[in-house]
């Protein structure tokens, strides 16, 4: 130990003579002795090899501003990536209460010393649950994908079955999670994972296929609406009813931008609703924005399947007032190591209190504005994008802000044609080519509300261009 | 003694935004889509059978109304802006001008699927980070994609199915050992990977002896998952005997560096034997908690292990930085995309503001500041420490009992720290489950918290527990200094009273009142 020749600012007792003081009070002749318990043959060998100190707040910022200036953003170039992180427009007030440091630096007070985060995210829970018309949310766990494989294990703990039906046509980031959650078969309490096959003329789940496959041993249906991409599910309440004659249980997933145009799932039918948060008011943060929620009806049977934190309103004991707290806190592995539902632990809870501002903001007529918005702007640029010669768009009239776009008749692969329109200052939609969906040379096209009908039109004009 | 602050917290007696505002109020408008759209697509392109036909019931306020709505929640949030000593959760400084870094467009506007070329700067700073962990713990790589150091730890059961998968060797290994105080999210993250846990209880000397290690050990073992020192701030001086039992029946060994502050620079995961490690980047590396994230639990590993991790990993070929998504033996994916990237870049910087001497020296700080607060605790009557039998100088925090206080007054650790928060002190950490100390609290000062903050929460403590024996009901009772009085917590296990939402509670209050009547 040497002592610092100067105090470092985020170090109270880096002070000159502060640890010093604190071993002489102590009776310890110095630091060897305070660590009596490690044995000497534990101590590293290896001396740390770290790159230079950058003790100053000036040289700090330098080095980082001077790393992140070599990204390209989609606020200076035109995007249309989406698939599971998609540009939305993000209230500043948003960001100002994410930022207050009393919500971002803290892990966990008390409910009465914390009283003012418990309301934000149960008015979270509240203000989603009015949109997916369901009594009950949980606040979101790490992802979507992470939320869909907890909903698949809450049905398989439900019902005592061990198979679960996924549309072929699934997100393959997300159902690499999912099978994490699930598989391999060789584990103790394994859910068997079976494809849908979608119908060809739609993008949608063919019900016939499902009608084979649903049988006596299926724990649940998982379905997207809209889906991955982009096709709205019209068969919803179909679905969920063969789902239910089957004894199973109807897992969606619903982008919650969309709730205000499209019909919450808690009226066609479903059992365990599940969605990303990060379109309602966190940045796309290179993949750090996401996180999924999870919601049902309030039955315990499905109360008591949930792993993470379930936020109630509370007494307190003087008459008339409201608190905030956890329910079920016994169910979660913090109550119950090993016997708790799944498992638990940090999550995405700051994302929370984004989407509690962001509905707050937006409110039911805003929601219906947005997702007007979206899906119109979306179906002309597919319109715009499907007079380009050699283009062709699957399914035009069946999505919501996603859609495929293919290039099989341009002799070009979506790598060489999304080269050439980054090179104009534009980002092409997401390479399906590689995925095995069986879609050539196509691409995910995501367009929201940030895109203007200016912007759509530059773009199909460069895709023309890029293809001559 | 230190003067105790007259505190009293923001108490805005706040309605639930719900209650809120008024039929067409409005805090956001987005505008109507353009005339040349409107004429291709029509008016409401959603098809018949799913579009919505009710009104979502949410608030309609102004956009300054959701400002000072929140801003008032957040000011009745104690939020560690008192004194939080929050054990094993290590309170730090979170650094603003990592924070503001991470909200420019650079970080916040950018989609993980741009091409790489246009990502080279958070690429670089990734993969410089990843080299600054290898070199602290010497594994060979990291990964930053769990959401969590629970996340971390199913990780590293995630890579160990495909390890032994790969030796085709799935269906015979399937036991995790770990010991009865690990923390919860490795036992339940094994078990929901698949895998048997069992437990090893603690002997005398606060952990397990090697002998019932040993005992458990088996060729059905696939892996064992450690922390050390644990949450009583007790070092398992037999560790390295532990990894080589382990390694003798062939399992993996994962060392969860969940409590790395009193060791940083002192320790190496790998040259003590372990295969695999995580590091909490939003505790120990300086990113904000959050109140429960966004977190990283980056997850390492040695070169052996290394292809079984999550993909993508980033690499540097040549001067350009890509990602490997090619990893044919990896175990999948954990989460989607490569983890929550701002805190990643905040525990970048957190590591160059240290520097390996800042390092050393928290580490350094944090055992001698934890020493000095036992030093002080243990002249409180009404307190003990938790294993008394262990004499030897605890690490950088110790878990102490309430339990000879309670029995003489009857009030516990749930009253102390309701407490000690009208006194402006951020309720303390008590202890994961099981509780094998009674009375539990677990103090943990760190590199942050000056002397005299450690000063004035220990004083707080002892003027409480004299109120304990003087006032019993006061302590009782509280607080009587925060946003709301205690919190009855009879609606939380009871399926007619819990509401997890606005809508619930209403329907319930509407029954109750319904049946009231009748």
């Amino acid at each position: 130990m040497t002592g610092p020749t100067r105090a470092h600012p985020w170090m109270a007792n880096s002070a000159p003579g502060m640890l010093e003081a604190m071993l002489a009070e102590i009776g310890a002749a110095n630091l060897a002795e305070v660590l009596e318990q490690i044995p000497q043959d534990h101590f590293r060998k290896t001396p740390l090899n770290l790159p230079p100190q950058l003790a100053s707040e000036m040289e700090l910022k330098r080095d980082l501003l001077g790393k992140l200036r070599k990204n390209a953003t989609c606020e200076e170039n035109l995007s249309f990536l989406g698939a599971g992180v998609w540009q939305h427009h993000v209230p500043a007030i948003v960001d100002e209460i994410v930022g207050r440091t009393e919500f971002a630096t803290n892990v966990w007070g008390s409910y009465q010393s914390d009283h003012g985060r418990n309301q934000a995210w149960f008015e979270f829970s509240s203000q989603l649950g009015a949109l997916l018309n369901l009594d009950v949310v949980q606040l979101p766990v790490y992802s979507w994908g992470c939320a869909i494989g907890h909903a698949i294990r809450m049905a398989a703990r439900k019902t005592g079955r061990n198979k679960v039906l996924l549309a072929r046509l699934s997100d393959p980031e997300r159902l690499s999670v999912i099978r994490t959650y699930c598989q391999p078969q060789e584990m103790d309490g394994a859910i068997e994972i079976v494809l849908v096959e979608p119908d060809a003329a739609t993008g949608r789940l063919d019900l016939a296929d499902l009608r084979g496959k649903l049988g006596p041993d299926v724990a649940a249906v998982y379905f997207e609406n809209p889906a991955y991409l982009g096709t709205i599910e019209t068969e919803a309440a179909q679905i969920a009813r063969l789902t239910r004659a089957a004894g199973a249980e109807t897992i969606v997933g619903v982008d919650p931008i969309s709730l205000g145009v499209m019909t919450a799932p808690g009226d066609y039918g479903a059992d365990i609703v599940t969605g990303p948060v990060q379109p309602l008011g966190v940045h796309m943060n290179c993949g750090g924005g996401v996180g999924g929620f999870i919601a049902s009806r309030d039955e315990p049977e499905y109360v008591h399947q949930y792993n993470g934190f379930l936020v109630s309103v509370a007494e307190t004991v003087q008459p008339g007032q409201l608190g905030f707290g956890l329910a079920c806190p016994h169910q979660n592995s913090y109550g119950q190591r090993e016997h708790g539902n799944d498992w638990t632990g940090n999550s995405t809870y700051l994302w929370a209190i984004a989407g509690a501002v962001y509905m707050s903001l937006l409110g039911p007529d805003g929601f219906a504005e947005v997702g007007r918005l979206i899906i119109s702007r979306a179906r002309y640029a597919a319109k715009l994008l499907a007079e380009v010669p050699g283009v062709r768009v699957h399914w035009p009239d069946t999505t919501f802000k996603e859609f495929v776009v293919n290039f099989d008749e341009t002799g070009l692969s979506v790598a060489e044609i999304n080269d050439r329109l980054r090179a104009r200052g534009i980002f092409g939609g997401k390479d399906l080519s590689g995925e095995g969906l069986g879609l050539g040379q196509s691409a995910l096209w995501c367009v929201t509300e940030v895109h203007s009908a200016a912007d759509l039109r530059r773009a199909a004009q460069t895709l023309s261009e890029v293809l001559k | 003694m230190t003067r105790l602050p007259n505190f009293h917290a923001a108490k805005w007696d706040e309605p639930v935004v719900m209650e809120l505002g008024r039929p067409g109020g409005r805090g956001q408008l987005f505008p109507a889509p353009e005339a040349e759209i409107a004429e291709a697509v029509g008016d409401n392109p959603v098809p018949e059978a799913m579009r919505r036909k009710d009104r979502p019931v949410l608030p309609e306020i102004t956009e300054f109304e959701a400002q000072r709505h929140y801003l008032h929640l957040s000011q009745m949030t104690l939020g560690m802006m008192g004194v939080s000593l929050f054990g094993t959760c290590t309170m730090k400084y979170n650094s603003k001008t990592s924070e503001f870094a991470t909200w420019r467009p650079q970080i916040a506007e950018v989609h993980p699927y741009q091409h790489p070329d246009t990502l080279q700067g958070v690429l670089e700073i990734m993969h410089d980070f990843d080299g600054i962990l290898q070199s602290l713990s010497g594994m060979d790589q990291f990964v930053f994609q769990p959401g969590g150091g629970a996340d971390a730890a199913y990780t590293m059961t995630a890579v160990a199915r495909a390890y032994w998968a790969d030796r085709g060797q799935l269906g015979q290994r399937t036991e995790m050992v770990t010991s009865i105080q690990a923390h919860p999210c490795n036992p339940a993250t094994a078990a929901a990977a698949g895998f048997t846990v069992i437990n090893l209880p603690l002997e005398e000397n606060g952990y397990p002896s090697l002998e019932a290690l040993k005992a458990a050990l088996s060729e059905r073992t696939a892996l064992i998952m450690l922390n050390n020192p644990d949450d009583m701030g007790i070092y398992n001086p037999e560790i390295r005997e532990w990894v080589q039992a382990a390694k003798d029946v062939g399992a993996l060994c994962f060392y969860d560096h969940a409590n790395f502050n009193g060791v940083m620079g002192k320790l190496s995961a790998r040259e003590l034997g372990f295969d695999a490690c995580m590091f909490m980047l939003h505790k120990t590396f300086g990113a904000p908690k959050a109140g429960g994230g966004p977190a990283v639990g980056a997850f390492g590993c040695s070169a052996e292990l290394a292809p079984y991790m999550p993909a993508p990993v980033v690499a540097k070929q040549g001067d350009r930085y890509v990602l490997d998504e090619d990893r044919p033996k990896s175990c999948g994916k954990i989460r989607e995309f490569w983890g929550n990237v701002p805190q990643v870049v905040k525990a970048y910087a957190w590591a160059r503001a240290m520097g390996a001497e800042g390092i050393q020296l928290a580490s350094d700080i944090s055992v001698v500041a934890n020493n000095y607060m036992d030093h002080r605790l243990a002249k409180l009557p009404g307190i003990e420490r938790s294993n008394p039998d262990v004499t030897k100088r605890r690490m950088e925090m110790t878990r102490w009992s309430l339990a000879p206080l309670h029995e003489e007054t009857g009030i516990g650790t749930v009253e102390i720290a309701n407490r000690m928060a009208d006194y402006g002190i951020d309720p303390w950490w008590m202890s994961h489950e099981p509780w094998i100390v009674p009375q539990p609290f677990t103090p943990e000062a760190g590199e942050l918290w000056s002397k005299e903050d450690i000063d004035l929460w220990i004083d707080v403590l002892a003027k409480i527990m004299q109120e304990a024996r003087e006032n019993p009901e006061l302590v009782r009772t509280a607080p009587h200094n925060q946003p709301i009085a205690q919190v009855k917590g009879d609606a939380f296990e009871n399926p007619s009273k819990w509401a997890m939402t606005w809508r619930a509670y209403l329907r319930k209050r509407d029954q109750a009142a319904a049946q009231g009547a009748a």
